[in-house]
């Protein structure tokens, strides 16, 4: 196949050919043709020798029309979420692991342990094959690493400027044990907020790449798997009322939602705040409030009182919440707002952004 | 960061709260000018930290905010024209115009990119030379300087597919329209400090002296804003009406040379209109003849469109400080971020939209109540 291998070697990231299997993958094409979603030879192609090879040992599937899973005792979470981030490498992450754990840790914030994913591409004409070996690979890694299968899947081709590179959806199915009962409406007047770690680094970490801003050190995303740190935290035996993801809106946004939902004023501290000093600086360059940027391997906590201590010491000795710190408290003033006290001792009103972030002009 | 974290210590911020209020023997209305500053002001809840005597009245600094709707009306139709790459900074894109906002064009197909400098518009112009990138030249005299080399470099460089929409003001006519206002309550100015860092301070001794207003120059980070009020009022407790510069490393008599030099090549004093205010004579900047091939109103034809403001809309009387912006009737109800009737509500450095944003605990019930 001198061909193809010459044809490869010229994309900017060569496939790694050692361990693939004859007859030649994916034809002669470096990269995604419409031929590659019509369900025929040479879609079978790319489940079978780039797919499941970058999947990994985290592929378990049969190639039928659907996955066939044995139920587990206790009660099922089950969630989706796309992914159509943009670019799809950046620093400390893809696409692909972003998509796999987006949909671990919507399973995990229910306090379930996830099982299952599907996945499911839309890949755009054009993409080469090279980036969909990487984010598949990548992919591969995250489920490892979260202990989920991969046991389902779809490929679809749009044309090219129909797409952009490459979307994914996962969805996911996850197992709550027994006498857990985490919600967005469980949070109570006194309970205590806690942030498993340092804020804003996705959304910075991707804003530094999608508009060519430096800013003296490379930002890299917190992108990681939470279900073991919830399941960390659920083994304290506290009663953890309420578990979010600060992804898209930040801190900002769940903690409104929260507040929303339980009918119950939030309260923050601040100089409490984790907030990277590259976090802060690139804020301040743009206008924009940390608390409004997104994370995606961040979790936000509501526990009684009682609770916070026994429930802190158990993320920090996590590797996913070592900087885990308290930030506020639920109170019975302003229901359904979120108030945060200044680094100077005045009060201010955290309010939702309204829609994608605008950076001020001046 | 360095000369950020500084400038936001919280025990001298109580320091120079403590001189404020220990100078302080009477009530004093001082307009802070640029949307800059409001938005710290009430970001980091400075207004309530300060004495009761002390009213912060916040300026038409704003530049998204006084933009004249029929420039925004002139975007979104050079916007929604076939082959252009409107480029803008990002808030621009939510002002709405009589109908519809620049959102509103790109999801009807329209072309528009935010950038973060106009250079980048430029660059864009570069790599597509059979479209028409136009740049949404907006603001005062601080991000000038930058729209303007954009046009140098584009008549330099030859890049005819290129030209910007320029509505460019000025803040000493501004200073001079409010205190010739009938209604004017304002008794000294903090200059914006980011304007007097480009063009110096050397226009405002005149204002001082006519009107007898202290002008401090300011900065922008806690600090920085409570040192610019206390000077100011040391002025006022002692009757003295002169320009301070609280501002010093970022701004000299003579601001920045170069872009002043830049700024005179490529700009010609014109007059203005404010949104909300109305015109202001000799308030603003367009492009001088030597590079008027560049302006975007002679190559689209939109100079026929003339457009009438929202008349439920006060922004007119919170941008010259005669109204807080709570005490408008339609604040929080009909007029939110969401739903803006005024530029005031739309951009983070707009007094309604920064009391909105921050402000809501305790404006709510005064609005609901009024």
């Amino acid at each position: 196949m001198p061909e193809l291998t010459q044809v490869i070697t010229a994309t900017p990231n060569p496939i790694d050919l050692s361990g693939w299997t004859c007859p030649a993958p994916l034809r002669d094409s470096p990269t995604i043709v419409m031929g590659h979603g019509g369900g025929g030879a040479m879609s079978g192609e790319l489940i079978e020798h780039l797919f499941l090879p970058a999947f990994g040992d985290a592929a378990d599937g049969e190639l039928g029309d659907s996955a066939v899973l044995t139920a587990p005792a206790g009660r099922l979470a089950f969630s989706t979420d796309s992914f159509v981030v943009k670019p799809m490498f950046f620093p400390g992450g893809t696409i692909g692991d972003l998509a796999v754990n987006g949909t671990v840790n919507d399973l995990a914030m229910s306090g379930a342990r996830p099982l299952y994913l599907s996945t499911a591409f839309i890949l755009e004409e054009g993409t080469a094959l090279a980036d969909i070996n990487r984010i598949a690979t990548a992919m591969g890694h995250a489920a490892t690493a979260a202990g989920v299968r991969l046991v389902t899947g779809d490929t679809k081709v749009v044309d090219a400027g129909h797409g952009d590179g490459v979307f994914i959806n996962t969805a996911g199915v996850g197992v709550i044990q027994d006498g857990v009962d985490i919600r967005p409406t469980r949070a109570a007047v006194g309970d205590v907020v806690i942030i498993s770690g340092p804020i804003g680094l996705h959304g910075v970490a991707i804003m530094s790449c999608r508009e060519g801003l430096e800013f003296g050190t490379t930002v890299e995303t917190d992108c990681a798997p939470l279900s073991g740190l919830v399941q960390a935290m659920i083994a304290t035996g506290a009663d953890i009322h309420v578990l979010r993801d600060p992804t898209r809106g930040g801190v900002a946004a769940t903690l409104n939602e929260i507040a929303k939902a339980s009918g119950v004023g939030v309260t923050l501290v601040e100089r409490d705040l984790p907030i990277p000093e590259v976090v802060g600086n690139a804020c301040s360059l743009l206008g924009l409030d940390p608390l409004q940027v997104a994370n995606e391997g961040k979790l936000i906590a509501m526990v009684a009182a009682s609770d916070a201590e026994t429930v802190l010491a158990a993320m920090q000795a996590h590797e996913y919440g070592r900087q885990a710190a308290v930030i506020g408290r639920c109170v019975a003033d302003h229901p359904g707002m979120v108030v945060a006290r200044t680094g100077l001792g005045g009060n201010r009103v955290v309010d939702l952004p309204i829609g994608e972030q605008l950076p001020r002009i001046c | 960061m360095k000369y950020l974290d500084e400038f936001s210590n919280p025990e001298l911020a109580a320091t120079l709260l403590e001189r404020i209020k220990s100078t302080c023997t009477r009530r004093w209305a001082i307009m802070e000018v640029c949307g800059g500053q409001t938005h710290s002001i009430i970001r980091h809840g400075i207004d309530q930290l300060l004495p009761d005597e002390i009213e912060m009245i916040h300026g038409p600094g704003c530049p998204v905010c006084v933009t004249p709707l029929e420039i925004i009306d002139r975007a979104l139709a050079i916007a929604a024209s076939p082959g252009v790459i409107f480029c803008s900074f990002g808030d621009m894109l939510r002002v709405p115009g009589s109908s519809q906002d620049l959102f509103r064009i790109k999801s009807n197909g329209g072309d528009v990119r935010v950038v973060y400098s106009p250079l980048d518009a430029l660059k864009i112009a570069k790599e597509n030379p059979d479209r028409q990138v136009v740049f949404f030249g907006i603001g005062f005299e601080t991000t000038a300087p930058a729209n303007a080399m954009t046009v140098y470099q584009a008549k330099r460089l030859g890049i005819a597919n290129f030209s910007l929409l320029v509505s460019h003001v000025l803040v000493p006519p501004a200073i001079s329209a409010i205190m010739e206002s009938e209604t004017c309550r304002v008794q000294a100015f903090l200059a914006a400090g980011h304007v007097c860092s480009v063009m110096g301070t050397t226009e405002y001794p005149p204002l001082a002296e006519k009107y007898k207003v202290p002008i401090v120059v300011t900065g922008f980070e806690p600090l920085d804003i409570l040192e610019g009020i206390r000077l100011t009022v040391r002025q006022l407790e002692s009757g003295r009406h002169e320009v301070e510069n609280a501002y010093p490393r970022a701004v000299s008599t003579d601001g920045n040379p170069a872009a002043k030099a830049m700024l005179t090549d490529v700009f010609t004093r014109t007059d203005r209109t404010w949104r909300g205010i109305g015109m202001i004579h000799g308030s603003g900047w367009r492009l001088s003849e030597k590079y008027a091939e560049f302006d975007a109103e002679n190559r689209f034809d939109v100079r026929g469109i003339r457009t009438i403001e929202s008349t439920l809309c006060r922004s007119g009387e919170v941008l010259q400080g005669l109204i807080k912006p709570h005490e408008c009737a339609a604040f929080g109800r009909e007029c939110t971020p969401r739903n803006p009737l005024g530029a005031t509500m739309v951009s983070s450095e707009g007094a309604c939209a920064a009391y909105y944003l921050y402000r809501r605990l305790e404006l709510t019930p005064v609005a609901v109540h009024a």
